[in-house]
């Protein structure tokens, strides 16, 4: 063979159906929205809950051009297996808090695989593989009712663990702490009840 | 704690005396946290006025015998090269990370692998080396820093860690203060380093030696060095590569998308392993030119368009073909594009 080299890297994606893993489990999620929504602490909460539960994790926070124009991202990988890339190309699972980001990335993501949408912000219908699993979640809706619209991506995170049934809210809720600034400690409360009211969402709305 | 946090934690559990730094994506958690630590510490932190000043800075707390390190990204890894070079020709210890991003020229922010041949080959003028460490975890990244200010004390000569944007930017799990991976060596004693000369004769600390020959005999001691670190100081890990047909060779975040690629393909019958040189200089040349004996095809993947690949062709010496696969830009292999180009090698092999 005369070499392999190809300048544009090559543009052939993976083959149908190959499936990622054929052992145990390889979670790739990615959270998106606009700046403000807490995606980085979302994303934060649920790698610090997989660490503790002792899985592998890797969290990787969009800081690249696509942050400017209004969209936050990170890409958080939960396996148990040592991790190969903290990049996440074609998720299982999407948590989108606003429109753009479910335009986005709601059609990268895997056949079975889960969307959570805050239907709060996002009147369409996202555009998903057949066999993917969409929950429609009044994320702000119901943080406020909780008393502020910013534990909104607590709910949705929520709704997530739920669905997803890799850890409780209750393990997340746990986490809070850890990644919350010790000068938002006093929201701690309302954040684990945003969890909690996300997951309840989840179990009445399948 | 992002990747560039626990770097920057690990440098000072590595005793790190004096930090230099001067801003620029994607490294600027390891300027933000020693600006906030090393006061606690109670040691040296300068945020400068340019990379030229912070390279020159490390220069003279390193003359002075203390343990000292700078920070950047490649830009302004290209502006520290006069001061590196200087370094070596003056035999001075110095730590310097590099988390790589996407160039030539100010390039983006992005992840890239783009800086090897700058790294490894001394990157600044002159007949010198640098020690080279590419890790692929932030645990690797922690291991590594410890291992980069031990190897400069010991060498007397500057060591760069090549990391990358992703490397900085990412969080997993890391101990920072657990066991060595490379256990801690006796730092030598610095009788060569400017601290007063009441009671002793001068020391000199210089790199300009104009008369007839002496230069001569400066390189000739860095080359007999530069000799004994590449028997003694290279660090590669391999895995499967004794029963393989292919080999992957990669290193940094790029081994760890091969290694999960690797691991796919022999869950689809393919005799693949892979080998992920740690030190880039010392390259593991004598590891790539013993597997290279059985006939295997060699695969470099890089996050440029092709850098190790030479070395890797180098020690396997025309023995084995040796492709390449590569993105650039910032742009990142998949773990499916690297699966994908180790199942189309397979195909036509008939040996």
């Amino acid at each position: 063979m005369g070499g392999q080299r190809n300048d544009e890297g090559l543009s052939s994606g993976p083959p149908e159906g190959v499936r990622m893993k054929a052992n145990g489990f390889y979670e790739e999620v990615i959270v998106a929205g606009f700046g403000g929504q807490g995606i980085i602490l979302a994303g934060r909460l649920l790698a610090q809950t997989a660490m503790k539960a002792g899985k592998e994790v890797t969290y990787m926070p969009a800081y690249g051009p696509e942050m400017r124009g209004g969209t936050a991202n990170s890409m958080v990988v939960i396996a148990d297996e040592p991790i190969a890339s903290p990049l996440v190309s074609k998720p299982n699972s999407l948590i989108g808090m606003n429109e753009a980001s479910v335009n986005k990335f709601a059609p990268r993501v895997k056949g079975g695989g889960l969307v959570i949408m805050n239907s709060s912000l996002i009147d369409s219908e996202p555009e998903v593989e057949e066999t993917t699993d969409v929950l429609a979640v009044p994320a702000d809706e119901i943080a406020v009712e909780l008393g502020s619209q910013k534990c909104a991506n607590m709910v949705a995170m929520g709704a997530y663990l739920q669905k997803r049934g890799l850890f409780g809210a209750d393990s997340a809720a746990a986490c809070l702490a850890d990644v919350l600034a010790a000068r938002y400690h006093k929201t701690l409360p309302m954040n684990s009840e945003a969890l909690r009211r996300g997951a309840e969402f989840a179990k009445t709305h399948s | 704690m992002c990747g560039n946090e626990a770097l920057a934690e690990a440098a000072i559990i590595a005793g790190v005396d004096a930090y230099f730094g001067y801003p620029i994506t994607p490294q600027n958690e390891i300027t933000a946290y020693m600006s906030r630590r090393m006061p606690e510490e109670g040691r040296v932190f300068v945020q400068c006025e340019s990379e030229l000043a912070a390279i020159n800075m490390v220069f003279g707390a390193s003359a002075t015998g203390k343990r000292s390190m700078t920070t950047s990204s490649s830009p302004g890894i290209s502006l520290m090269q006069e001061g590196l070079s200087y370094l070596a020709g003056a035999e001075l210890p110095a730590v310097v990370v590099n988390v790589m991003r996407g160039g030539p020229g100010l390039g983006n922010i992005a992840p890239a692998q783009g800086d090897y041949f700058q790294a490894t080959r001394g990157g600044g003028h002159g007949d010198y080396r640098t020690i080279t460490l590419g890790p692929s975890s932030v645990q690797e990244l922690v291991d590594c820093m410890g291992l980069a200010f031990d190897l400069a004390d010991e060498y007397r000569m500057p060591v760069i860690i090549l990391a990358d944007g992703i490397l900085g930017q990412m969080m997993e799990p890391v101990v920072l203060n657990g066991e060595k991976r490379w256990p801690k060596r006796e730092p030598p004693a610095k009788d060569w380093a400017l601290t007063g000369a009441s009671g002793r004769k001068q020391n000199i600390v210089r790199s300009l030696w104009l008369k007839e020959g002496v230069l001569e005999e400066l390189n000739n001691k860095l080359h007999r060095r530069y000799k004994q670190i590449e028997k003694n100081e290279v660090i590669c890990e391999q895995y499967e590569v004794d029963y393989a047909e292919i080999v992957v060779v990669a290193y940094g975040v790029a081994a760890r998308i091969v290694r999960g690629a690797v691991t796919r393909a022999r869950e689809q019958g393919i005799k693949v392993g892979w080998i992920r040189p740690i030190t880039l200089w010392p390259f593991p040349t004598e590891q790539i030119s013993k597997a290279a004996e059985e006939l295997k095809v060699f695969l470099v993947v890089e996050m440029s368009l092709g850098q190790m690949v030479e070395d890797v062709k180098l020690a396997v010496a025309g023995k084995a073909p040796v492709l390449f696969f590569g993105r650039a830009g910032g742009a990142v292999p998949t773990v499916e594009q690297v699966l994908e180009t180790i199942r189309q090698l397979t195909i036509p092999e008939k040996r």
